[in-house]
């Protein structure tokens, strides 16, 4: 392509033939060039489509999860067999509730009972989950041991993961999770619609867990909702106050320089250094508890800063000087003329510069991981003072599990964490559009 | 009493004196508001703050000052053995203590009797109580946990009532001083661009407390392995395995995580480069308003994605897609189906994140770009060059300073990139040249070495810190040169 241009000398001293040889060659570098464009934006964008169809193929499964509809008679004689749970109320509590999901299961599918294999084969396809399920039925009414009620039971992860078609049945049975026989009553209960898949509630729900059927974002969603709030809180008026002040009041000197050179340096600086200065400051120096979400918040906050104080700034910029020579004129103070009449009409940018930090917020990992929120957590945080976890952070600590299920369960989380992400951009969009004004 | 009820009551003596502040100013007026120097709620406000600000300054103070001096004289009145311990000791001990005055709080009388009469010990009964004591309960720590927390309790009680008074106090001063020339919209306003003032310096105090707490913790790194060894060593074996053993040296050279670092990083920019610049040029020159009306926005979609979706793809799809496809070819070449990617590589790592990099290069790009003059394009066009010409020869040089400040403020990123990394480059730290191997970076070691559980004394935990200001200090330094570069360029066309 370097010979693209002839040189004058030679257009002049030769006729018309050669001249249309080089334009020839030129054109064919024009259209080689525009290609590459073409070419380069196509593969971003097949970037793209590959990303996102790779997590929602996998993971729009993740919605529906296999329950089977067991009569559980809630037997006296195994849940409480020495009658004592009039004196002791732990004796509810530790009773052996899987065992009466089973033997419905194994009187719905006709097994004989005497059968330990077949038995035990049956019980595997319940999730080990029914016994905090039945469990806490019987404590809410205990009336009902004595009788039989159909409830609906999670199916365990590797029935759930071959229900959906995910385990390869031409492989060897002694090599898969899954025997023959299971796989066969499970095609019989689909048959009569006792197994059937259901809207995955759980995973909006659960904690964490060891079991893939059990697993949720529930606390994670709780978490990274206290940490946004934290960021809220404090990012965004610390963001607007520093933006006021340099746009509208600092004298230009080098502080003020200093301060300009910082933000845009802490803009970008790796998150995860963030992380550091979180574990060193606020965990170690200032006591605070690991894996809270006060300290992810804090440190959150921080690192969004930035990002609102730089957004704040373009929008206070935008607001003419006219309205502030007006407001001046009409005898309004320095304070008075910013806090009345250019902030709120600044305001907009101000919404959509906060909405992407915290959008920025939400997906970040790599800090929360160093302070420790990379926590097993079962039970909702109370408050942003228990352990908790985020969003991202359950993405990742499920991406190292191995089970099909998890994988299934990791991109079901990532379409919630884009669908969350989605509805604060399209929001921060629609404000923009509606409420943006040009002087 | 504790701090946050004293807050509450703070602020309602605050929103007490605004009131009170507003009633005044408007009486002093005689109802005349144009007799007044400031609107009354300038004087309501005035009152307001001199109640509150005080109060609640002091109170911050008191509850950052109060537990250490309660620390130290609780630790003084300890056996003297004990305060012969280390220092590290020193904090467990008084880590048991604070339990054991927790604990002790929430006793019932007849807790105390049965503690008295020795039917239980102190630990279980404490556990009872949903404390959980650390190791056993030394005959001394009970006396000490009672002195701690009287002194808790005394200290709190008079918190409570200096706070109070101050508040009372500042409410009536300021009251007092509301007279119709009195400027209180001065002294208000002078309050608020205080505050915006303090709000600015976050920013200084949020470097300030990167750069010090990591100084600090490498330094004390670096008292247990000499800088030498760490900046210029070869080998990363830091050996978690065997911590508490005196033997458990542990090697930390910084050499084969740098090396990787910059080498997925260095894959990355290859992808991210091109793609990225002929994207940014084909939008910013050619595209029509409505091809570049969808195109861009998708683009940086690729932008608002988080890095742990792409660490996702990477080590489901990519590597996985990778390894088979090299298995494939090695198959065709050889007859042999072995494959010579591994599904954790270099090439993983640097392809995904390379794809994370694309809009920053394009959307950073097309800004320098479109921000060359128009008349350059006419006067190159003009004299017969065509589009492509023009682009290369004359826009292209035009706006390379720019490009150049984009592109290191994308290597940057590259370098500092975590979640990626973490889960396609692999743990392994060596020195190859091989792009289908595992390498490690900074970055991975960071996140390897803080979690779980910590000790932080081990330099197995600190060099983490070192780690850390190593990678700010390359960010820094290719950030401040990015930035200078961009500045300088964008003065030269405005």
């Amino acid at each position: 392509m370097s010979d693209a241009v002839t040189p004058p000398a030679a257009v002049a001293g030769t006729g018309i033939q050669k001249r249309d040889i080089g334009i020839k060659r030129r054109y064919a570098a024009e259209r080689r060039f525009r290609a590459y464009g073409l070419i380069a934006i196509a593969l971003g964008i097949l970037f793209l489509t590959a990303l996102l169809y790779t997590v929602i193929s996998k993971g729009y499964t993740a919605f529906q999860q296999t329950a089977i509809s067991v009569p559980v008679t809630f037997s006296e004689k195994i849940i409480d067999p020495k009658g004592e749970r009039a004196q002791n109320p732990q004796a509810l509590m530790m009773a052996n509730y899987p065992v009466l999901a089973r033997n419905g299961l194994v009187r719905e599918l006709g097994i004989d009972p005497k059968n330990k294999k077949l038995v035990s084969a049956a019980g595997k396809m319940l999730s080990a989950g029914s016994r905090v399920q039945l469990r806490d039925m019987v404590l809410a009414d205990p009336s009902i041991i004595g009788k039989t009620l159909p409830v609906w039971i999670l199916a365990s992860g590797d029935i759930d993961s071959a229900f959906k078609g995910q385990v390869d049945l031409s492989v060897d049975q002694a090599r898969r999770q899954v025997d023959d026989q299971q796989i066969a009553w499970m095609n019989q209960l689909a048959k009569d619609n006792i197994l059937v898949k259901r809207f995955n509630t759980g995973l909006f729900t659960y904690g964490a867990s060891s079991r893939a059927e059990t697993a949720g974002v529930g606390v994670a969603i709780i978490g990274s909702l206290y940490m946004m709030g934290i960021v809220l809180v404090l990012a965004l008026p610390i963001g607007v106050a520093a933006s006021i002040y340099l746009e509208e009041f600092a004298p230009k000197n080098r502080w003020t320089d200093l301060i300009e050179v910082n933000i845009n340096n802490l803009a970008a600086v790796p998150s995860i250094v963030f992380g550091l200065l979180g574990l060193a400051v606020f965990i170690n120096f200032a006591g605070m508890p690991r894996s809270a979400s006060l300290v992810g918040g804090l440190v959150l906050s921080l690192m969004t800063l930035p990002t609102i104080i730089i957004a704040t700034r373009a929008a206070l910029k935008a607001v003419p000087p006219s309205i502030r020579a007006a407001a001046l004129g009409l005898g309004a103070s320095r304070t008075q003329m910013v806090f009345h009449h250019v902030l709120p009409l600044a305001a907009p940018g101000v919404m959509t510069g906060t909405i992407i930090g915290l959008a920025q917020a939400l997906g970040e990992t790599a800090p929360l991981l160093l302070i420790g929120m990379v926590a097993f957590v079962v039970g909702v945080p109370a408050s942003p003072m228990d352990p908790a976890t985020a969003l991202p952070v359950q993405i990742f600590m499920w991406a190292n599990e191995a089970e099909r299920a998890f994988v299934e369960r990791t991109s079901g989380a990532i379409i919630i964490l884009l669908g969350f992400l989605a509805v604060m951009n399209i929001t921060a969009i629609i404000l923009r559009r509606r409420f943006e004004r040009r002087w | 009493m504790n701090a946050a009820t004293t807050i509450v009551i703070v602020l309602c003596l605050a929103a007490l004196g605004y009131v009170a502040g507003r009633l005044r100013a408007n009486r002093v007026a005689g109802n005349v508001a144009s007799s007044l120097h400031s609107r009354s709620g300038y004087y309501g406000a005035f009152v307001a703050i001199f109640t509150a600000l005080p109060s609640l300054f002091v109170l911050a103070a008191w509850l950052i000052v109060s537990p250490m001096v309660i620390n130290s004289q609780v630790f003084d009145s300890l056996p003297r053995e004990i305060q012969a311990l280390p220092d590290t000791d020193h904090a467990l001990q008084m880590g048991k203590i604070n339990s054991i005055a927790q604990g002790l709080e929430q006793l019932t009388p007849q807790d105390e009797a049965r503690l008295k009469s020795g039917a239980v010990d102190m630990r279980s009964l404490l556990g009872e109580k949903g404390v959980a004591i650390a190791g056993e309960v030394e005959d001394y720590m009970p006396a000490a946990a009672r002195k701690l927390s009287a002194m808790h309790s005394a200290s709190g009680l008079y918190r409570t009532f200096v706070i109070i008074l101050l508040a009372a106090v500042g409410l009536m001063w300021s009251w007092i001083q509301i007279k119709p020339r009195m400027r209180a919209r001065n002294s208000v306003e002078a309050v608020i661009i205080a505050g915006l003032m303090l709000a600015s310096s976050i920013a200084i105090l949020t470097t300030v407390g990167i750069v010090l707490s990591m100084v600090s913790e490498t330094y004390r790194f670096f008292t247990s392995v000499p800088p030498l060894e760490f900046f210029f060593g070869t080998v990363w074996d830091p050996r978690f395995a065997a911590a508490g053993a005196e033997d458990s040296a542990g090697q930390f050279g910084l050499i084969p995580l740098l090396a990787g670092t910059l080498y997925i990083a260095f894959v990355a920019m290859l992808v991210a480069v091109p793609i990225g610049l002929y994207a940014a040029i084909y939008m910013s020159e050619y595209a029509g308003q409505r091809l570049r009306s969808v195109v861009k926005p998708l683009l940086e979609v690729l932008a608002g994605i988080p890095t742990i979706v792409y660490g996702f793809f990477a080590l489901t799809t990519v590597g996985p897609f990778l390894r088979d496809i090299s298995a494939q070819i090695h198959g065709l070449a050889f007859g042999e189906v072995s494959s010579f990617i591994q599904a954790q590589s270099v090439l993983t790592a640097g392809l995904v994140m390379g794809i994370m990099l694309i809009p920053f290069v394009s959307s950073l790009s097309d800004d320098i770009i479109t921000a060359v003059p128009q008349a350059m394009r006419d006067g190159s066009l003009g004299l017969g060059a065509t589009h492509s010409e023009t682009i290369r020869r004359v826009i292209f040089p035009a706006a390379l300073p720019g490009i150049v400040g984009a592109l290191l403020l994308t290597a940057s990123r590259a370098i500092g990139e975590t979640m990626i990394v973490v889960l396609a480059a692999g743990v392994a730290a060596r020195l190859s040249l091989n792009p289908f191997e595992p390498m490690t970076t900074v970055t991975v070691k960071i996140v390897n070495q803080l979690t779980g559980d910590l000790e932080f004394t081990s330099p197995q935990t600190l060099v983490a810190f070192a780690l850390g200001i190593t990678l700010f200090v390359i960010t820094l330094c290719l950030n401040f040169y990015a930035l200078y570069i961009v500045r300088k360029y964008r003065e030269a066309y405005e």
